[in-house]
């Protein structure tokens, strides 16, 4: 039916193709460290990454907003609250607040906290320095820890809105694995 | 099944082949290979057509009657899969078996014990994706695009469709590299590349998308099954993952899969055409490079599906002018069938009805995915029913139509025998009017805002539904008459002559009698 030559060649072009199928396998999980590059690139969805510091601040000190806090955990025995419930900034000026987490269980325990804002878009205008977020949390059994927060507001915020909501929701992360990187 | 060749055996020289199961089971032999992939496609095409039909039931009133809303949405999950992976992509690889070989003048695939194999991994993956309806949790239920984080929570049922899908993706790359191979080295003397017919061209470009993508289909799905049950954090947001990501991903796959099916439609009905218009294909060329232009456009076009998920502007306008940017191509090869048919002496035998009704619905359907491209729009219409109605116009009257078509057209190649002109003319006026009942009313649906993947609505969108859900039992109810056609076709059909199509000028026909001896063209005929 098909002469010796003919397999010879039809064996190297399915061995071609069979690399062929495997580079693209391979290309589909080197999507994932391309995605993250690309978004830290474009600074899109970098929600946990601190922020460059900007050396001049313009305070807008004729103006109030109020930063509500607000604290979950999903799936994990650990207390998690703000020490304040809300405070109230001027845009522009760097703010300190501190929340507390205990860990009521009696093992130890791996936590990533994931931020939430309100109202949309509220990321454009929130540059954070410093959180608990941007690394994990590993609490001992019964240990209790005060992180700080600092953040900066900017004064591009739209004017019509007073009030911002900054939320935070620790999970567990199965077999202490983290996916972020330091 | 068997009837199918019932007549092959005179023809055969020395096909010394097993009788009875065992025949089916360890074949090699192109053609059988080609009967069964199109035997299960059309099986399961009657189960997720079950399925839709369970669908519409619901539908046809507002509040809820017979399907929970858990098994609903297993339903809208496994027909969207079904139909996808278990009905139109064998079907296609069904007619790539049959027709491939004997259009170019080949004896046989060039791995055909590998074509076996991509077949028999079929009846597996469906097993495994149907009995999950069975298992403790049911079926997948977040859609038949899995986007997590429904996927990472879902129970059994999921990884049992992780399964199926990473079978269905082996198969569907074995028969792929066969294909590409066939063509590429197999071809009679004389048959160059710019001689091969269209169907011929289509499936080869199509095969390479297959090769291109499937695999990175198979990462995603290993990815979430990782996420799932090995810790790892892909598309877990806690863990530091992203589930827009698998968005991502997912539709770098899935746009082109779209094309993967209807390319080889623009095959079928790029043969017909001309058949039935007596005229050879006009712009030939053209229709190659618009194929091709189609194929590279297809893999940089993905995130229109995801305008909704957060993109920059940036983002959304090149992906909205990349997407519009097909409406090229695919503008270029409507005009060359019509520009095909004009001043053809034509006639409408059964292939030809379906083929203009294809090129009529699919440039509805085409026209809808033009406006859902502009971002406006879509996050308007994005998973409403505007957007079940334009991909129903392009995969049921585009890809489904086509294959219609095709296994009229080549029916009388395959069996020897005629099917009956009457009620295939049948078949198609009452495919054509309860289709565009069932899925033109829902263009109206999705602008007036009915959500997609919802077993209950607004009250007022009753009547639209109650005339969608009568036109999709129709339909259902027509799918049986092919059957119907097609059996009693093989049975007991008229003898079909060597070429009944007098305007065909493909090898199959103006080289091989009917039906097409067991082994052909083992001495390659001479194109000049």
């Amino acid at each position: 039916m098909v002469s010796n030559t003919d397999t010879k060649a039809n064996n190297l072009m399915k061995k071609k193709l069979l690399i062929f199928a495997l580079i693209m396998f391979v290309f589909g999980f080197a999507l994932v460290p391309f995605y993250e590059k690309f978004c830290e690139v474009t600074g899109v969805n970098n929600l946990l990454q601190p922020d460059i510091r900007v050396k001049e601040n313009r305070v807008d000190e004729a103006r109030w907003i109020t930063v509500e806090l607000d604290a979950n955990t999903r799936g994990l025995p650990w207390q998690f609250k703000p020490l304040q419930s809300s405070v109230k900034i001027h845009p522009g000026e760097p703010v300190d607040v501190m929340y507390e987490i205990t860990n009521n269980s009696d093992r130890e325990i791996n936590g990533q906290a994931i931020p939430s804002y309100s109202p949309r878009n509220l990321e454009k205008y929130l540059k954070k320095f410093e959180c608990f977020c941007f690394t994990k949390q590993v609490l001992k059994p019964n240990e209790t820890r005060q992180m700080p927060v600092q953040f900066v507001i900017e004064p591009d915020l739209p004017p019509e809105i007073h009030t911002v909501t900054i939320s935070y929701t620790f999970f567990e992360l199965p077999g202490g694995a983290s996916a972020i990187r330091k | 099944m068997a009837a199918v060749h019932g007549d092959a055996h005179s023809h055969g020289h020395d096909d010394h082949h097993p009788s009875g199961i065992m025949r089916w089971v360890t074949t090699t032999n192109h053609k059988d290979i080609g009967t069964m992939y199109l035997w299960f496609s059309f099986t399961m095409f009657l189960v997720g057509g079950f399925l839709a039909m369970g669908i519409r039931a619901e539908l046809y009133q507002p509040g809820i009657q017979i399907l929970e809303p858990e098994l609903f949405n297993q339903f809208t999950t496994l027909h969207g899969l079904i139909m996808v992976f278990g009905a139109i992509m064998p079907a296609f690889v069904g007619f790539a078996n049959w027709q491939v070989p004997m259009m170019i003048g080949a004896p046989d695939m060039a791995f055909a014990r590998m074509n076996n194999w991509s077949f028999w991994l079929l009846p597996v993956a469906a097993t495994l994706l149907v009995s999950s309806f069975f298992v403790p949790g049911g079926a997948a239920a977040g859609g038949w695009t899995f986007y997590p984080p429904l996927s990472v929570q879902g129970g059994l049922g999921v990884d049992l469709m992780i399964f199926s899908v990473h079978i269905l993706g082996a198969s569907s790359i074995m028969g792929s590299i066969n294909i590409i191979t066939t063509i590429l080295n197999m071809r009679a003397p004389g048959m160059t590349l710019m001689k091969m017919p269209m169907f011929v061209w289509t499936w080869l470009i199509t095969a390479y998308l297959l090769v291109l993508v499937m695999p990175v289909l198979a990462g995603t799905v290993t990815m979430l099954l990782t996420d799932r049950h090995f810790g790892t954090s892909f598309f877990n947001a806690a863990g530091g993952g992203d589930p827009v990501l698998f968005q991502h991903v997912f539709w770098f796959f899935g746009h082109p899969e779209v094309y993967i099916m209807i390319l080889p439609a623009f095959g079928i009905v790029s043969e017909i055409i001309p058949t039935f218009s007596r005229k050879p294909l006009f712009g030939y060329s053209s229709m190659v490079y618009a194929t091709a232009s189609i194929a590279i456009l297809s893999c940089v076009v993905w995130a229109h599906h995801m305008f909704t998920a957060g993109m920059p502007t940036v983002g959304q306008l090149f992906f909205m002018y990349a997407t519009m940017l097909i409406a090229v191509p695919t503008g270029v090869k409507v005009f060359n069938w019509t520009a095909t048919m004009w001043q053809g002496s034509m006639t409408f035998e059964t292939p030809m009805l379906f083929s203009i009704g294809f090129i009529f619905l699919f440039v509805l359907g085409g026209f809808s995915g033009v406006i859902c491209a502009i971002v406006p729009i879509d996050i308007q219409v994005q998973d409403t029913y505007y957007v079940i109605a334009h991909f129903h116009y392009v995969l049921v009257s585009g890809a489904l139509f086509a294959l219609f078509a095709g296994a009229y057209y080549w029916i009388p190649k395959w069996s020897g025998r005629m099917y009956n002109e009457t009620l295939g003319k049948w078949h198609f006026w009452l495919s054509m009017f309860f289709f565009n009942l069932t899925f033109f009313v829902q263009h109206f649906l999705g602008l007036a805002g009915m959500p997609r993947r919802i077993p209950d609505y607004n009250l007022q969108f009753a009547d639209f539904n109650m005339i969608s859900s009568i036109g999709a039992f129709g339909f259902g109810l027509t799918q049986l008459l092919f059957l119907y056609i097609m059996i009693s076709c093989i049975r007991s059909g008229e003898k079909a002559p060597q070429k009944p199509w007098d305007g065909a000028t493909t090898l199959e026909w103006t080289h091989l009698p009917s039906p097409a001896p067991y082994h052909s063209f083992e001495k390659p005929p001479v194109v000049n």
